[in-house]
């Protein structure tokens, strides 16, 4: 799994490139908080999921912790990109109630 | 035409994407479409990844994990059937188990889907679970038809 970040006009920008497992998740956490607790004061948060070429419930789990915590920060959390294995599954679940998609 | 193969692997977390990528390597003889293929490496990363993170106390390789195969093959595509086995806890209620989002672990960012994602995939699935002994995980996969 591979994570990096951008910041650019408030904007924090997320980007994951992987398969997101229960296993991969655990280090995904820590970069992804990290960074959430560095940009602090964003006006806005953005996951960029399409480099995730896998995706299992372990990401309902992660999305979800991560718009708990920018929740925290008052920061609204939004999804860009996204593949459709993954698509599936947050359609299910009703993440994007919580974290919309944007283009 | 039938065939099977018989995987056993230690419940670790690096084997969770190992296991689901044998699975769908193995189902590549019935000619499953790239939406097939996904739905059958989510199912099994599901039901692998309970056997690990809920069937077993401990963490070490002597907890087992069996992954069974079969396919039988049609003129276009055929059935894949997998069952999942670990010899941990069982589960105590299995209605409860597969109520959409009901997880026993919430602290650890569990979701409680990963039932739901099994039943929604897969086309056939069923749950055996006895306390003390083990679950057992069967999901079949029609492809082609
Ligand atoms: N192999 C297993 N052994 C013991 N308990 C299990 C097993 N698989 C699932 N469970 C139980 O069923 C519940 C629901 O499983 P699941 O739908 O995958 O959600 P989650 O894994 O997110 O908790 C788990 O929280 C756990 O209590
Ligand atoms: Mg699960």
């Amino acid at each position: 799994m591979l994570f990096y970040t951008t910041h650019d006009s408030g904007v924090l920008k997320m980007v994951l490139q992987g398969e997101l497992d229960e296993h991969t998740a655990v280090e995904l956490r820590k970069q992804a908080d990290a960074a959430i607790d560095e940009f602090a004061s964003s006006n806005r948060a953005v996951l960029d999921l399409g480099g995730v070429s896998f995706m299992d419930s372990t990401g309902i789990g992660f999305l979800i912790g991560r718009y708990k915590k920018c929740k925290r920060y008052g920061i609204p959390l939004y999804i860009s990109k996204i593949n459709s294995q993954a698509d599936k599954i947050l359609s299910m679940s009703g993440v994007y109630t919580l974290i919309p998609k944007i283009n | 035409m039938e065939n099977y193969m018989k995987l056993e692997i230690a419940a670790l977390g690096e084997n969770e994407s190992f296991a689901r990528s044998a699975v769908a390597a193995f189902a590549l003889s019935l000619n499953p479409s790239f939406s097939d293929l996904s739905d059958i490496k989510t199912a099994v990363s599901e039901a692998v990844t309970n056997c690990i993170v809920h069937a077993y106390q401990t963490n070490g390789e002597e907890n087992k994990i069996l992954i069974v195969c079969r396919t039988q093959k049609r003129e276009n595509g055929g059935e894949l059937h997998i069952e999942i086995i670990d010899y941990g806890k069982g589960i105590d209620d299995v209605d409860e188990a597969l109520t959409p989002f009901f997880t026993t672990l919430p602290d650890d960012e569990r979701s409680g889907m990963g039932f739901t994602i099994m039943q929604t995939f897969m086309d056939g699935f069923s749950l055996h679970s006895k306390r003390g002994e083990g679950t057992r995980v069967s999901m079949t996969k029609s492809i082609g038809v």
